[in-house]
């Protein structure tokens, strides 16, 4: 996300763009003991290997304009405060401010949203996900419940009320969602984040990525 | 004797997770700590000294002024500062960072007054980021000066008066007393609540992560979840526990020196200093400011916060929280109180030299910080839950699947290491007015060992009892990091709902969770300023 006004849209592209001098004092971001950020650099190991990923890591520390901290709320705020343009955040956050209070609206509408890699992979994405473990009692509950969320009724509620994109295409998105416009997110299997976030942390550890 | 081999057991169970993290260190397989080593260990380090060495300073100079001030000078409104103070003791550090940060934050009221009135924007003033190590230490100094100002208070309240009177027929004023004879005198004191206060500290875990400074604790739950690594979090853990235990150490030391400073036992009334003028001001603007800061403001944070929610607000999720909570609080509570009235009696019953590592090993655990509990506790119980079940379907062909780690269980034997002692030296102090001439005569009027039970021994400590279950109760429901860790599959807290809104950024949303946390935490509170109300009668 950037701060309206700021910065050109066409000035930005790829996660990896980031590392640019241009950026340079120009980044918000939240620390790396939060899962987002796990994954998000667990998911450039799997596409563009350890070394370079290392790199990656240690040029966008390079840019941040302060230490990583708050959380994704708090990075919108501090590029509305001016500490920053760019703050890496999910997009329910922004979606949450939005629709809170008048103060928070007031800062959330400052923001526009941009998804980076739209020419390769797409964009990264989180989940609200839901498993069942093999030697549970109440299997078929279970998967009455995962129907259910997973169900037209539940994903309307998750896209009008929570922020959340659903994962069934025929949902209506809400307004605020809708505004920020179609995009390809990367379809890069969750199962391979898991396995590689320990790596991801001691190489966000190596790069000073508090 | 049944009773003593039942007490072996229980230490041994009890001592089982501190065994379980030391013995990690001497795991061969050194890659996560090697890891840490190179990265981020001496950043942990730095931190959690920085925090610790700056609460401790900041809980002496607030706590011991605070305690001198009212218990040596006399000021309108003294008497109200003289409990008022306890206050801040109420409000977990945690929930006290909520309410600042909303409070201080770029988007909070006080910045925003700022700007608009001076018409400024970000960058053309200077304010403290309240997300630093500066904030955290202001924080928890805030709510642990207490501990330090009680110990303070009742080193001076106890200093003979003659001592004073000596030091003042030698012509030196207030201050010069205050300095060379009263600060040393109650030195031990005060050294002790400041180890109490930084060993909170160290164990802290709610408010570093909310403010996104990395030290021991937050690196323990990063190691282990993060990167995967029980040994990893174990080895941390177990260099926190050094920093701990020598704080342990030094209260312990500087305590068994207090007794001999008492120079006589003649306690007159205290002829309390009256402040006039400008330090009178003084001392009630300082007074004043530590209630405010450290209680007042951050309530009515909370309170205009659950105002603004409006019906919102309670929800039945609420509710059920609390039943929840004080559920879990009161079975614990209760669970507690029947070890402790286990090893009480024990103790009493057995003066023999084995007693004392017994004691000292049950009490070890309320220095334990919450993190480092809950993974002494997890990795024998799932060792356990594993063997069993692998055991089970061997022979019998049931699976077990996780019996104890996944259940109320766990979450119960962190509480029983953590809050043992609490309970125990409670129950202790209640037994040991009850003197074994008591029971012999009661003997001789034919008094059986029920008879003596239900006739003598409960009457007499009954208070005990209700105050151990009370402050097991109150301090399971402000307890976050263990709970966070051990607590069942969709089983919450208050505790861990305030934190989840909170890491959720949810702020505003915390306050009904977070103020009856604090309402529940006022009750100990009271029952220390009653005691307090009446050192100061039998004084003046």
């Amino acid at each position: 996300m950037y701060v309206k006004g700021r910065l050109d849209p066409k000035e930005l592209s790829t996660y990896e763009a980031l590392t640019d001098s241009k950026w340079k004092k120009r980044i918000c971001i939240r620390s790396s003991n939060n899962i987002y950020n796990q994954s998000l650099v667990a998911s450039l190991i799997k596409h563009n290997g350890e070394e370079a990923t290392q790199q990656w890591a240690k040029g966008l520390v390079g840019n941040l304009a302060r230490k990583p901290q708050g959380g994704d709320r708090d990075q919108i705020k501090a590029a509305v405060a001016g500490q920053c343009d760019i703050a890496v955040a999910n997009t329910y956050y922004l979606a949450g401010m939005l629709n809170a209070d008048a103060k928070s609206q007031a800062i959330a509408k400052q923001i526009a949203v941009f998804w980076p890699n739209q020419n390769d992979r797409g964009t990264h994405v989180n989940v609200s996900g839901a498993a069942i473990i093999k030697h549970s009692k109440n299997q078929a509950n279970a998967i009455k419940l995962i129907e259910y969320l997973s169900g037209d009724h539940a994903q309307q509620w998750y896209a009008e009320k929570n922020g959340e994109y659903p994962v069934r295409d025929n949902i209506k998105m809400s307004s605020t969602l809708a505004a920020w416009g179609n995009f390809k997110a990367d379809t890069l299997s969750l199962s391979e984040l898991g396995r590689l976030n320990k790596d991801a942390v001691m190489l966000m550890d190596r790069a000073g990525w508090r | 004797m049944i009773l003593r081999l039942v007490m072996v057991l229980l230490t041994l169970v009890l001592a089982t997770p501190l065994i379980v993290i030391v013995s990690n260190l001497v795991d061969p397989n050194g890659e996560v700590l090697s890891h840490l080593i190179d990265t981020v260990l001496a950043e942990y380090l730095t931190n959690s000294f920085i925090i610790m060495i700056g609460v401790g300073l900041g809980t002496v100079i607030l706590g011991v002024s605070a305690a001198w001030l009212t218990s040596m000078c006399q000021f309108p409104g003294r008497g109200i500062f003289e409990w008022a103070l306890l206050l801040p003791m109420a409000i977990p550090a945690y929930i006290i960072a909520y309410s600042y940060t909303g409070l201080l934050d770029f988007a909070g009221p006080i910045q925003t007054f700022l700007r608009d009135t001076f018409n400024l924007s970000y960058g053309d003033y200077y304010f403290p980021e309240i997300r630093s190590l500066g904030g955290a230490i202001s924080m928890l100094t805030l709510v642990l000066f207490p501990y330090v100002y009680l110990l303070a208070r009742a080193a001076f309240i106890n200093q003979s008066i003659c001592v004073l009177d000596v030091s003042r027929t030698l012509g030196y004023g207030p201050f010069r007393t205050f300095k060379t004879v009263a600060l040393p005198l109650a030195r031990p004191a005060i050294i002790a609540g400041a180890s109490i206060a930084m060993m909170e500290t160290l164990a802290d875990y709610g408010t570093v992560e909310y403010f996104g400074i990395a030290t021991f604790t937050t690196g323990i739950l990063r190691t282990w979840y993060g990167l995967d690594s029980a040994v990893g979090a174990s080895q941390l853990a177990s260099i926190l526990l050094i920093f701990v235990f020598s704080l342990v150490f030094l209260e312990q030391y500087s305590r068994r020196h207090a007794r001999y400073h008492h120079t006589s036992q003649r306690h007159q009334a205290i002829d309390r200093i009256p402040l006039l003028g400008k330090a009178k001001v003084s001392a009630i603007l300082f007074c004043s400011a530590l209630v405010a800061f450290g209680f007042l403001i951050p309530a009515a944070q909370f309170l205009t916060w659950w105002i603004s929610l409006g019906s919102e607000a309670i929800s039945s999720d609420y509710l059920q929280l609390i039943t929840h909570s004080v559920e879990l609080a009161l079975i614990s509570a209760l669970f507690i109180l029947a070890v402790a009235v286990i090893f009480a009696y024990g103790k009493r019953l057995n003066k023999s030299a084995w007693m004392n590592p017994v004691m000292r090993i049950s009490s070890l655990g309320y220095a334990m910080p919450g993190t480092v509990v809950a993974i002494g506790v997890l990795i024998p119980l799932t060792w356990f839950d594993n063997s069993l079940d692998s055991f089970m379907r061997e022979t019998f062909d049931v699976s077990t699947g996780l019996l104890l780690s996944g259940s109320l269980a766990g979450l119960l034997f962190a509480y029983l290491i953590r809050f043992l002692t609490l309970s125990l030296q409670t129950v202790d102090s209640g037994l040991e007015r009850i003197k074994h001439s008591m029971e012999e005569a009661a003997k001789t009027m034919g008094y059986g060992h029920r008879e003596i039970l239900t006739k003598i021994h409960l009457p007499i400590l009954r208070g005990s009892l209700l105050t151990a279950i009370l402050m097991v109760f109150v301090d399971v429901l402000k307890e976050l990091p263990a709970t966070l860790v051990l607590r069942p599959f969709d089983f919450n807290t208050l505790a861990v709902k305030a934190f989840e809104l909170a890491s959720d950024e949810r702020l505003m949303e915390t306050a009904p969770y977070a103020l009856t946390i604090v309402a529940v935490g006022i009750i100990p509170v009271i029952f220390l300023s009653r005691s307090i109300t009446k050192t100061r009668d039998v004084k003046s």
